[in-house]
């Protein structure tokens, strides 16, 4: 029992010094500040929206900012401050559900290939690169036409699609672990298979693993507006920076309103999920990016 | 011969910015100054300064560093305030680099003869139609042969010398007026070394080059340099002629770096260098040596020593220069544990164990083809006694770790016998071995950076075995795992670390401790100083003996340094593709009369004595695979008697009871 508990105060210290790392770094510090924000705003969005954001106003009809209604109003009349603050809970939603579960299923099977190896690892892997060669947007469409729009046909299409790049991480993290003399060392020790994917292995690849979650994440958001843009997301009223970018495009000239508020929404969103991820990657000391020495 | 300074490093600091904004020095106030003609060493621990300042010597700084303070100057022009197109001129140009890892500076898509005609366009005035007659004549010059088939050839074609040797004629494709060579022989064999050490210092004498020679292997720098510079924290401590600082060291800190190298003609384990260099962020007030000095007295921990000129030329940075014969008196060296009786039980038997790493297709079976190749390992024989230390030595590719890891059962044997306690048969891989026979041999391998999981603390680590083979948990396991980390000279509070906290020669210790908890039979040491600096090598030899006394312990001692395995070993074999040449006790095997290959080997030994030159009596040719029939050594022997040692096995000639040589060389001209 004395080992277990201290192997976990082991992992909340480690937890505590990685988060320690990230808020030292300026790109950590903004960077979770913009996520926390967004996510507190999803929560309390409802609370906090001045006014109902399905409630039209025909006189308000594309008006531009003003005192009543600081972001203005879109081509329906509705307050675009209160949508652009609810604009985000579907998409958070969707991807805080769909992102974990990719990561889970993309990484046991890169595991699983990376540990198997051989000719059948070659064989499965080139169905992996086929998928990846095929544009996103179409795959994606494919099941949404077939199955239908809604939260429940989105979250297993996005955690599918994007669990198979992480396959490819995994799968070479693990390739990367194995072949290391600690791993030779507990073979030869006479540990048990499991035994050393539990304790050897997966302490290692978690990591990447978890940076790899953070930038799949951002991708995903981006995916899935895109998709509300498109029309395959969420469904109106419900309010999305996507759909509003798609509703608001059209009178861009002259009432560019109601593109800026979901742009920043969006985009502030996705930077802080970048920085965070960046940050993330430098304390867990796998950042590759090194500046080249010329 | 030290006329006006070629290369001329004045006061120079360089330092880091660490997170908190302080300015950490790497280099302190150093100054080096070479003339044309001159050949320095610089020699200090890793983490000494001693590539910042080489790096320096051409105006560069790794990323992260800034001069504090000093000037750099080549040939006059200031390499500090240079525009960055006339650094480019230089560097390759009069100033030219042979980095360590010649495989890797290499571009792996160019054949040999585009990299050195690239090298002779950005550098020398030679017209372009004689680029190829220039590309032959600088592959001769550095003795590699068929010169004009190798411009054809791509790097990973050549082996670690021939790379070597072409990034030499790389850099000497520009004619260079000064060299900097930063480790350049570290990883090569020593027949390939002692011959390029050669190479470098026939070129150095005809090319009248300033050079500058960064290494921890003293045995390089007595053989090439004519100074030597010794430098430790950032400082340099002492300077003076090879021949001063070699034979007779002025400075404490030079003293144990030289009493920790393992010597050819000592019969003991070298003296070990207790503590650790202060880390740059460590403020320093008295002598940065002060606490690992035998000497060391108040004054030492209060105020810096300032760098005394002595009248002999040498400069110290020492107090007490004068009284390092003191030293002398105080390291009288233990003799380490006498040769095991022979009488004692067998440990551990090998019997005519081959190891093939070609498994044959299901096609070649079929048709039985002769075209199998040679096994990689074979016809391996040898008993080692309870107690007793083996060594095994010999040139990379001679199959030393392959034996060792099929001991441990990781590499299938492709014939023979492994027996464990002369009944206990050691056939299988390590999957499905009994648990019984798995706690009784051990293995520690070469690199603990890549041996200890780095996401595991110490008590993880050390959890491991005292779990799998004694089931041990809670305060049990907790009390076994601090006395382990006693006897390797490592304390409890050592147990909550992660081995990234810890220095090389740390986490070797914890690799040794997690060896000895299973409390095995024999240890497999598979390389395991070779990674760590000299200082740190003798204790970790000096531990694995006094470990060894306690347990009783048996081990198999792999490496390819003959110095440390006749250190550490009771009986040595000598392996040459796979095949023993000569087996038997330490003194017999070091000392005449010798198999050809011992002969080769022991000759190319770089001492740490500039009064002693190496033999080069094989050449440093690399083999591919073994021959198929006849003696292994066959094709580079220098004493090669004719057919017979192409078709015939080896005789196994019994010299002295227990020492047998394999050769067909008559025993009285052996």
């Amino acid at each position: 029992m004395t080992v277990s508990s201290n192997s976990h105060q082991q992992e909340n210290g480690r937890f505590m010094t990685v988060m320690k790392d990230i808020l030292a770094r300026p790109s950590g510090r903004i960077g979770l500040t913009l996520v926390l924000f967004h996510i507190l705003l999803a929560l309390l969005s409802p609370s906090i929206a001045p006014y109902d954001f399905k409630l039209q106003n025909s006189s308000l009809m594309l008006s531009p900012p003003s005192g009543d209604h600081w972001l203005g109003a879109d081509h329906l009349g509705r307050d675009i401050l209160s949508r652009t603050l609810m604009g985000g809970r579907e998409a958070l939603l969707v991807t805080g559900i769909a992102t974990p579960l990719a990561v889970m299923w993309g990484g046991f099977i890169g595991i699983l290939f990376g540990l198997v190896g051989g000719r059948v690892d070659e064989v499965l892997m080139r169905i992996v690169d086929a998928f990846l060669s095929l544009p996103w947007i179409l795959k994606m469409l494919v099941l949404i036409v077939t199955f239908g729009t809604g939260i429940g046909v989105l979250i297993p299409t996005l955690t599918f699609f994007y669990g198979i790049p992480v396959i490819r991480v995994a799968r070479a993290a693990t390739h990367d672990i194995i072949a290391r003399d600690f791993v030779w060392a507990a073979k030869a020790r006479g540990h048990s298979r499991i035994s050393i994917i539990w304790r050897e292995l997966l302490p290692n690849v978690l990591d990447t693993l978890m940076v790899e979650g953070a930038m799949r994440w951002s991708w995903m958001l981006l995916a899935f507006s895109s998709l509300s843009f498109l029309g395959f997301g969420v469904s109106p009223p419900t309010p999305d920076w996507g759909l509003m970018i798609s509703d608001a495009r059209g009178f861009m000239s002259f009432a560019p309103w109601g593109v800026i508020a979901p742009v920043i929404g969006l985009s502030s969103l996705i930077i802080g999920i970048n920085l965070s991820a960046d940050a993330l990657a430098k304390a867990l000391g796998i950042d590759r990016a090194q500046k080249a020495p010329m | 011969m030290s006329q006006t300074p070629f290369i001329d490093i004045k006061n120079l600091s360089v330092g880091y910015t660490s997170r908190s904004g302080k300015t950490i020095p790497v280099l302190r106030d150093v100054n080096l100054s070479i003339a044309r003609g001159d050949s320095i060493g610089l020699v200090g621990e890793s983490g000494s300064g001693k590539s910042t300042l080489a790096l320096a010597a051409m105006g560069y700084f790794k990323r992260g560093l800034h001069v504090i303070s000093g000037q750099v100057q080549f040939d006059g022009i200031d390499m500090l305030n240079i525009s960055r197109n006339d650094l480019q001129h230089l560097r390759g140009g009069r100033l030219a680099l042979i980095p360590q890892n010649s495989g890797q500076s290499l571009t792996p898509n160019l054949r040999i003869g585009q990299q050195i005609t690239e090298a002779l366009r950005l550098h020398s005035d030679l017209p372009a139609n004689d680029f190829d007659a220039g590309v032959i004549d600088l592959l001769s010059q550095v003795r590699l042969p068929d010169p004009v088939g190798l411009t054809d050839r791509y790097p990973h074609e050549l082996s670690g010398g021939q790379q070597q040797r072409v990034a030499i004629a790389m850099a000497l494709a520009s004619n260079p007026e000064a060299l900097l060579l930063d480790e350049p022989t570290t990883g090569l064999d020593v027949t390939t070394q002692a011959h390029i050490m050669e190479l470098l210092r026939d070129l150095a004498k005809e090319r009248n080059l300033a050079m500058l020679y960064v290494s921890h292997d003293l045995g390089a720098i007595a053989r090439v340099c004519n100074k030597v510079m010794v430098m430790y924290a950032g400082e340099t401590v002492l300077t003076g002629s090879t021949k001063q600082v070699l034979l007779s060291p002025r400075h404490p800190y030079a003293h144990g770096l030289l009493a920790s190298i393992p010597r050819l003609h000592e019969a003991s384990l070298p003296q070990a260098l207790d503590g650790r260099p202060p880390m740059p962020s460590e403020t320093i007030i008295g002598c940065a040596f002060a606490d690992r000095c035998k000497l060391a007295d108040k004054t030492c921990h209060s105020s810096p020593p300032p760098l005394d000129r002595l009248d002999t030329g040498e400069a110290v940075r020492c107090f007490h220069h004068d009284q390092i014969s003191q030293l002398n008196q105080k390291s009288q060296k233990s003799a380490r544990s006498m040769p095991v009786a022979v009488d004692k039980d067998t440990a551990l038997s090998l019997v005519n164990l081959a190891v093939s790493y070609t498994q044959p297709g299901l096609l070649a079976k079929l048709f039985a083809s002769q075209d199998t190749p040679p096994s990689t390992v074979d016809r391996i024989t040898i008993d080692i006694k309870k107690g007793e230390t083996l060594g095994l030595v010999g040139e990379s590719g001679s199959g030393k770790s392959t034996i060792l890891k099929t001991i441990a059962g990781m590499v299938p044997r492709q014939s023979g016998n492994i027996i464990l306690n002369q009944t206990e048969p050691l056939d299988t891989m390590v999957e499905k071995r009994p648990s019984a026979y798995l706690r009784q041999v051990q293995i520690i391998f070469q690199n603990p950076d890549d041996s200890l999981n780095p996401r595991h603390t110490i008590e993880q680590i050390l959890a491991q075995p005292l779990r799998l083979y004694y089931g041990l948990s809670g305060a049990p396991l907790r009390d076994r795992s601090i006395a382990i980390l006693e006897q390797v000279r490592l304390g409890a509070h050592y147990l909550e670390r992660l081995p990234s906290q810890l220095s090389g020669g740390e986490k070797q210790r914890v690799a040794i401790a997690r060896a000895f908890a299973a409390d095995p039979e024999i240890i497999l040491c598979d390389e395991v100083t070779s990674a760590l600096d000299v200082s740190v090598q003798a204790a970790v030899l000096d531990l694995l003996d006094v470990l060894k006394r306690q347990d009783g312990t048996t081990y198999i001692f792999v490496s390819h340094d003959l110095a440390v395995v006749k250190a550490i070993s009771d009986r040595v074999a000598v392996l040459y593709q796979g095949r023993i040449c000569e087996i038997g006790p330490v003194a017999a095997v070091y000392s005449a009369p010798f198999h050809p290959y011992t002969d080769a080997l022991l000759g190319a030994v770089l001492e740490p004595d500039p009064d002693v030159a190496p033999r080069l009596t094989a050449d440093d040719a690399v083999e591919l695979s073994p021959p198929k029939t006849g003696c292994p050594f066959q094709r580079r022997c220098p004493r090669k008697l004719g057919s017979i040692c192409e078709t015939d096995i080896p005789t196994m000639q019994e010299i002295a009871p227990g020492h047998v040589i394999h050769c067909h060389i008559p025993r009285a001209d052996l």
